[in-house]
């Protein structure tokens, strides 16, 4: 069974007082995971492939073509693995 | 003059290129990148000299021992520090100022006492006297800070008085670049015959030091951040007063003697000379060899070359992000009372944004608060982005920088 752990190699909480949350896939899956999330999520706006600045659901994010992304108020690691869960699976 | 394309082969990782464009390091004030001569020097001593140090007789332990001392002494030549026994090797700065805390402060500090640090500090000098304040019951008096960034001079001399024991202060700060006149501030100290420890993470990499000149007590740095390897770090004190100090941590290497009473039942300990009393169980033998060729490094560059190319990056840098609508610098522009190191923000982006798009063209900076939440909250920012400069940086990286930051401008 493919789980979140198969696409994500690192989750960081950012230093400062934003308290976003970066999430890093593994570089052999990033594309993948680019892709997926592209899929599911809605573009707001794009700069060529390098950054994408997307929402889903209530949740907006940056995802970066170097395979890292940047969610803004999330509550706590739940919320986060279930829009994971939601955009990957 | 110092060259920075020379200098560039020494070091293995800048060949690298990172989502296919050549690395730029602009996060030298987090840690430097190492020349293959430290690479090599760490790499000999496992494949030749490995052993543990002191307290053997054979070939191969008088060899690390000789090269340990060794590095100790060429380590006090670099700051002209008087004798080795002056110099602790320890994990990093952070371990150094929690040893002055704990060997010194919690057997110096009391209830009336006060304590003196500023507002610029890095956590590593805030947190080690904040608890061992709620053990001592002591008062740490902050010294302000203008809204450049620089110190309140005005204020640090209102701030001290005859209850302060030891002002703490850092050389150059790690988020603004500012130079503290420390050599001042150790006058203003003494006067009220108070101690004085200077973090010197950010300035002895950097800049020519000279402890006696400075007339410091202490002086606490790193060697990852100036071309040594992780894990080794120093602690500079005067003798006279190292040699009250009791131990910090207790074990091998750190004793002369532990010998059983049997009528007491206890044992009796008596303290190694400096500056092995402070260096408990196995040290970092291979870290201590790598600084010392860290320090050869700098010494052959000279560390006056060091800081004019730092200050004439930073200069450069300043004067193309200052044309930038977008960008806000924090921190005095004028490179005489900074070097080295530029926070900023893009108006629209948050920091960590920022960070990950430079890091999309292979250009590493540091966004967050940078271990400095007391200073960001002095500039009212949630975080910022860091660059920092080091002797194998060069004004094409910069030039690339700006391109990508004008890039970002348009996001």
């Amino acid at each position: 069974m493919v789980t979140i752990e198969d696409y994500v190699a690192r989750i960081e909480g950012t230093c400062g007082e934003e308290k976003d949350v970066i999430v890093i896939f593994k570089y052999d899956k990033k594309d993948e995971a680019i892709k997926k999330i592209l899929k599911k999520a809605k573009i707001k706006k794009a700069v060529s492939t390098i950054i994408f600045e997307l929402t889903y659901d209530k949740f907006s994010f940056r995802l970066y073509g170097t395979g890292k992304a940047i969610f803004r108020s999330v509550k706590d690691k739940d919320e986060l693995n279930k829009i994971l869960s939601d955009l990957l699976l | 003059m110092l060259n920075p394309y020379k200098i560039r082969e020494d070091f293995p990782i800048l060949k690298r290129k990172i989502n296919n464009y050549p690395l730029i390091y602009f996060d030298n004030a987090a840690t430097s990148q190492k020349p293959k001569q430290i690479i090599d020097a760490i790499s000999n001593f496992y494949e030749n000299h490995n052993a543990n140090v002191h307290r053997a007789v054979h070939t191969l332990s008088q060899e690390a021992s000789e090269l340990y001392e060794k590095a100790h002494e060429e380590t006090a030549e670099f700051i002209n520090a008087n004798d080795i026994e002056e110099i602790i090797f320890v994990r990093g700065t952070t371990e150094a100022i929690n040893l002055v805390a704990y060997a010194w402060g919690l057997h110096n500090l009391a209830k009336d006492d006060e304590v003196i640090v500023s507002l610029m500090e890095h956590h590593s000098n805030i947190v080690p006297w904040e608890i061992l304040s709620r053990i001592k019951g002591f008062k740490i008096k902050y010294a302000e800070v203008n809204s450049d960034g620089t110190l309140n001079y005005e204020n640090f001399e209102d701030t001290i008085s005859k209850k302060t024991k030891i002002v703490c202060i850092s050389h150059v700060s790690n988020f603004s670049g500012v130079i503290n006149d420390v050599k001042k501030i150790a006058k203003i100290a003494h006067e009220h015959d108070a101690l004085i420890l200077i973090d010197g993470a950010q300035s002895v990499p950097h800049m020519p030091i000279d402890v006696e000149d400075l007339d410091v007590d202490f002086l606490a740095f790193s060697g990852h951040k100036m071309l040594g390897p992780t894990g080794i770090g120093v602690l500079y004190g005067k003798q006279e007063l190292l040699k009250t100090m009791d131990p910090f941590q207790g074990g091998g290497e750190m004793i002369r003697e532990v010998s059983f009473n049997q009528a007491t039942k206890r044992c009796s300990i008596s303290w190694n000379d400096l500056p092995w009393k402070f260096e408990a169980g196995t040290p970092n033998i291979a870290g201590g060899v790598g600084l010392m060729e860290a320090v050869r490094y700098l010494k052959t560059l000279g560390m006056e070359n060091v800081k004019t190319h730092e200050c004439q990056l930073t200069e450069y840098a300043l004067r193309l992000m200052g044309k930038q609508q977008k960008i806000e610098i924090y921190g005095p522009k004028d490179t005489s009372a900074k070097c080295g190191i530029i926070p900023f923000n893009v108006q629209g982006l948050s920091s960590h944004d920022v960070a990950l798009f430079l890091d999309n063209y292979g250009i590493m900076i540091r966004s967050g608060f940078h271990c400095a939440q007391p200073l960001h909250q002095i500039f009212k920012l949630k975080s910022s982005t860091r660059a920092s400069f080091y002797i194998y940086n060069t004004k094409e990286e910069i030039d690339r920088f700006i391109e990508v930051l004008k890039e970002i401008e348009q996001v």
